[in-house]
C-alpha cells in the first residue's frame, strides 16, 4: 500500500482535497502553456500576412540563425534566473570572448585551441561574477553583475583599442556560420550548424536541470536557499557553478558571434543582457527563482525572434518592435503575478 | 582531567556539548551551555524567548559554527563546520522555520542533497522514481498520508508541511532528531501525532531533542528536561524528578518559589 491511495483522514493526514479552484486551474493552463499558445499564434498570423515570404525554408530557417545568440545567452540567464539571481554581464562577456578570440586566431593560434578561448574566458567571467556574489557577499548579484557589465566592456575596448579585428579562420566560424545541407528541403534548404549548437545546448541543460543533483540543487536554492543550505547542499559552490555556466553560454554565444561576423567588435552585445532575460521572462520563468522549463526559455527566444522577423517582413519600424516586446514582458509577468495569487488562493 | 568511566551510573553519553559560546557580532547567544544526551533518550529544552534555544541547536545540527566550545559524538571529537557534516554522522534537524523548498514536490524535499540515483563523476542522476517510492514507503512508515508525493510543499497545509520537514529528518536512520518546536503550529490532533512519532524514535533508539513552550509536550514525551537562561545553562533534572510548575519557573529565570508562579492553577 502507498501513501497515495490511503484514505484520507483528518489530522496530521489531512490531504487537502478541495478542489481546484476554476482560476487556479486555468492560470496554470496559461503558465505551462500560454508562452507555446502564443508562437503558434505569431506564425498563423504571420504567414497569413505574408503568405510568400513567412512560410518558407530560407525564412524559417533565417529565423534559426538570427535567434542563435539570443538563445544562447538566455540559456545561461535561465540557470541564473532559476536561482532567483541575475546575470548583467551576459552582453559584455560575449564581446569579451568575441574579441579575445578573434585576436587568438588572427594571431595564429591553431584553431582547435581558438575555438576554446570563447567559453573559457566567458567560465573565468562567471566565476568572477560567482566570486562577488558569494565570497564578496554583495548585497544582489545584481550589483557584482552591473559592475562587471561595465568592466569586461572596459576590458574589451582596452585590449582591442577600441577597433575591430576581423579575419577569423573558417575553422572557428564554422560553428557560428556553417550550414548542413539539407536536399529535400529544396533549393535554399539547409540547416545552420548554430541550430544544432542550440539544440545540443538545450538538450544539455534540459536533462541538467530536471535529471543531474546539481541542477536539482539550483531548482532547490531558487526555491528557498535555506531549505538547500540545511539539506546539506553547499549552496556557495552551486551559485559559483551558476554564473559560471552563464559565463560559459555567453562566451559559446561570442564563438558564435564570431563565426557570423567573422570578427571581434568592441561594441557587440551591448544591451544583449536585456533581450536575454526578456526571453526568459517571457517564457515563463520567474524572477522569484525555481520556476521555468528550457521550453518557456526557447520558446520565449522564438516569441522575440518571430516578431523582429515578422516585424521585418512587414516593413514595420524597428521602433515597434521594441514598443511590443516591452508590453510583452509586462504581460508575461503579470501572468506570473496572477498565477501566484491564484495559488495563494487555492 | 580524564573525562569518561568515572564510575558513573548512567550510560555514556551519545552526545556531550561542553562549554558552547555563540556570540553574533556583540550579542552573546550562548554563554559556556553544556548539554549531555544520552542514547535512546528524549531531551526537552526549554526557555524563554531569545534565550538561545534555537542557536544551540543550529551549533549542533552544523547551521552556525560556535565561536567556542567543543562537540563530542560517541566519544569522539567531532567538528561541524555545515549541515552536511552532521548529517554525515547522524544528526537531523528539523527547524522551526521548516526550511523546506516550498517549489520543489515532498518527495524531492526529503531526499533533497542525497537524491537516490546513479553517481556518475561526482554527480548523482536523478532516479525519480525510485525517490518517489523510497518517499511513500517512508511517510507510510510514519503514517503520514498525502495526496500525492509529487505535490509541492508550497500547496500543503502547516501540518503537512512539519510532517514532511519530519520526514525530511527521519529519512536515513538519524541517531540524534532534533526538533524545534514542531508542534507551534499544529492544531491538537496533530500534535499527538507528532508526539507519537517522538516515542516511536526512541523505541527504535534515536535520540531527540525537542525544543517546546508547550508544558503539556515536554511532559508528555521527554525523559529529561534541560532550561537555558539569558544564553546559560539554568537548571536540569529527570523529568520525573520535577513539575511543571518548577519547569516553568526555570523558565522565568527563578528556582524555588514555585507556588507563586503557579498559574496553571488559576
Ligand atoms: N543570526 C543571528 N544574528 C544575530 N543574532 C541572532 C541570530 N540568531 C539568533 N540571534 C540572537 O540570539 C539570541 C537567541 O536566539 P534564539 O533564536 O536561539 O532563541 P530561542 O531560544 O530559540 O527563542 P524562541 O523561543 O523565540 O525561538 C537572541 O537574542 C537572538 O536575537
Ligand atoms: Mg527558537
Amino acid at each position: 500500500m502507498t501513501a497515495s491511495d490511503r484514505p484520507v483522514e483528518d489530522g496530521l493526514d489531512r490531504a487537502e482535497d478541495a478542489p481546484e479552484s476554476r482560476t487556479a486551474r486555468r492560470m496554470r493552463m496559461v503558465d505551462k502553456y500560454g508562452v507555446f499558445a502564443v508562437v503558434v499564434l505569431m506564425m498563423i498570423v504571420l504567414t497569413i500576412l505574408a503568405p510568400d515570404i513567412f512560410p518558407t525554408v530560407q525564412n524559417l530557417t533565417n529565423i534559426l540563425r538570427q535567434i542563435a545568440m539570443n538563445a544562447l545567452l538566455a540559456l545561461g540567464l535561465y540557470i541564473v534566473i532559476m536561482t532567483a539571481g541575475i546575470d548583467l554581464s551576459v552582453g559584455s562577456i560575449m564581446a569579451l570572448a568575441t574579441m579575445l578570440l578573434a585576436m587568438a586566431d588572427t594571431s595564429g593560434l591553431i584553431w582547435p585551441l581558438a575555438l576554446l578561448v570563447g567559453p573559457l574566458i566567458g567560465i573565468g567571467c562567471g566565476l568572477v561574477n560567482g566570486f562577488g556574489v558569494t565570497v564578496l557577499r554583495l548585497p544582489h548579484p545584481f550589483i557584482m553583475t552591473l559592475g562587471t557589465l561595465f568592466t569586461l566592456r572596459g576590458v574589451t575596448n582596452l585590449v582591442s583599442n577600441g577597433r575591430p579585428v576581423s579575419g577569423v579562420s573558417r575553422e572557428v566560424r564554422f560553428l557560428g556560420s556553417g550550414e548542413i545541407p539539407v536536399p529535400f528541403l529544396g533549393e535554399f534548404g539547409s540547416i545552420p550548424v548554430s541550430a544544432v549548437v542550440l539544440l545540443v545546448c538545450y538538450g544539455g541543460v534540459g536533462y541538467f536541470i530536471s535529471k543531474v543533483s546539481l541542477g536539482r540543487h539550483i531548482v532547490a536554492v531558487g526555491g528557498n536557499p535555506q531549505a538547500a543550505r540545511v539539506s546539506g547542499i553547499n549552496v556557495d559552490r552551486v551559485l559559483m557553478i551558476t554564473y559560471a555556466l552563464s559565463g560559459f553560454f555567453a562566451g559559446l554565444a561570442g564563438l558564435m558571434l564570431a563565426g557570423r561576423t567573422g570578427a571581434g567588435f568592441p561594441n557587440a552585445g551591448i544591451g544583449a543582457e536585456l533581450d536575454a532575460i526578456a526571453a526568459v521572462i517571457i517564457g515563463g520563468a520567474s524572477f522569484f527563482g525555481g520556476r521555468g522549463t528550457v521550453y518557456g526559455v526557447f520558446a520565449g527566444v522564438l516569441v522575440m525572434g518571430l516578431l523582429r522577423n515578422g516585424l521585418n517582413l512587414l516593413d514595420v519600424s524597428a521602433f515597434w518592435q521594441q514598443t511590443l516586446i516591452g508590453m510583452i514582458v509586462v504581460g508575461a509577468v503579470y501572468v506570473d503575478v496572477l498565477r501566484r495569487k491564484a495559488g495563494s488562493n487555492a | 582531567m580524564s573525562d569518561d568511566s568515572m564510575g558513573d551510573a548512567r550510560p555514556t553519553p551519545l552526545l556531550e556539548m561542553r562549554g558552547i559560546t555563540k556570540r553574533f557580532g556583540a550579542v552573546t547567544a550562548l554563554d559556556h551551555v553544556d548539554l549531555l544526551l544520552y542514547p535512546g533518550e528524549v531531551l526537552g529544552i526549554v526557555g524563554d524567548n531569545g534565550a538561545g534555544k534555537s542557536t544551540l541547536m543550529k551549533v549542533l545540527s552544523g547551521l552556525h559554527s560556535a565561536s567556542d566550545g567543543e562537540l563530542h559524538f560517541d566519544g569522539r571529537r567531532v567538528e561541524l563546520h555545515s549541515p552536511k557534516d552532521a548529517q554525515d554522522i547522524g544528526i537531523e534537524m528539523v527547524y522551526q522555520d521548516l526550511s523546506l523548498a516550498g517549489n520543489l514536490p515532498i518527495h524531492e524535499n526529503i531526499y533533497l542533497g542525497r537524491e537516490p540515483g546513479k553517481k556518475r563523476i561526482g554527480f548523482t542522476i536523478v532516479d525519480h522514481k525510485l525517490s518517489r517510492k523510497m518517499a511513500m514507503e517512508h511517510l507510510d512508515r510514519l503514517h503520514i498520508t498525502v495526496k500525492s508525493v509529487d505535490q509541492k510543499v508550497e500547496e500543503l497545509s502547516g501540518g503537512q508541511q512539519q510532517a514532511v520537514a519530519i520526514a525530511r529528518s527521519t529519512a536515513f536512520d538519524a541517531r540524534v532528531v532534533i526538533m524545534d518546536e514542531p508542534t507551534a503550529s499544529l492544531a491538537i490532533k496533530e500534535v499527538g501525532k507528532v508526539l507519537d512519532l517522538i516515542k516511536r524514535l526512541r523505541e527504535n533508539g534515536t535520540s531527540v531533542i525537542l525544543i517546546s513552550h508547550r508544558m503539556d509536550d515536554v511532559f508528555f514525551v521527554c525523559d529529561r528536561i534541560m532550561a537555558l537562561f539569558h544564553g546559560r545553562n539554568f537548571e536540569e533534572s529527570a523529568i520525573r524528578e520535577t513539575s511543571r510548575n518548577e519547569v516553568i519557573g526555570w523558565i522565568m529565570g527563578t528556582k524555588g518559589h514555585t507556588e507563586a508562579l503557579a498559574h496553571d492553577r488559576l
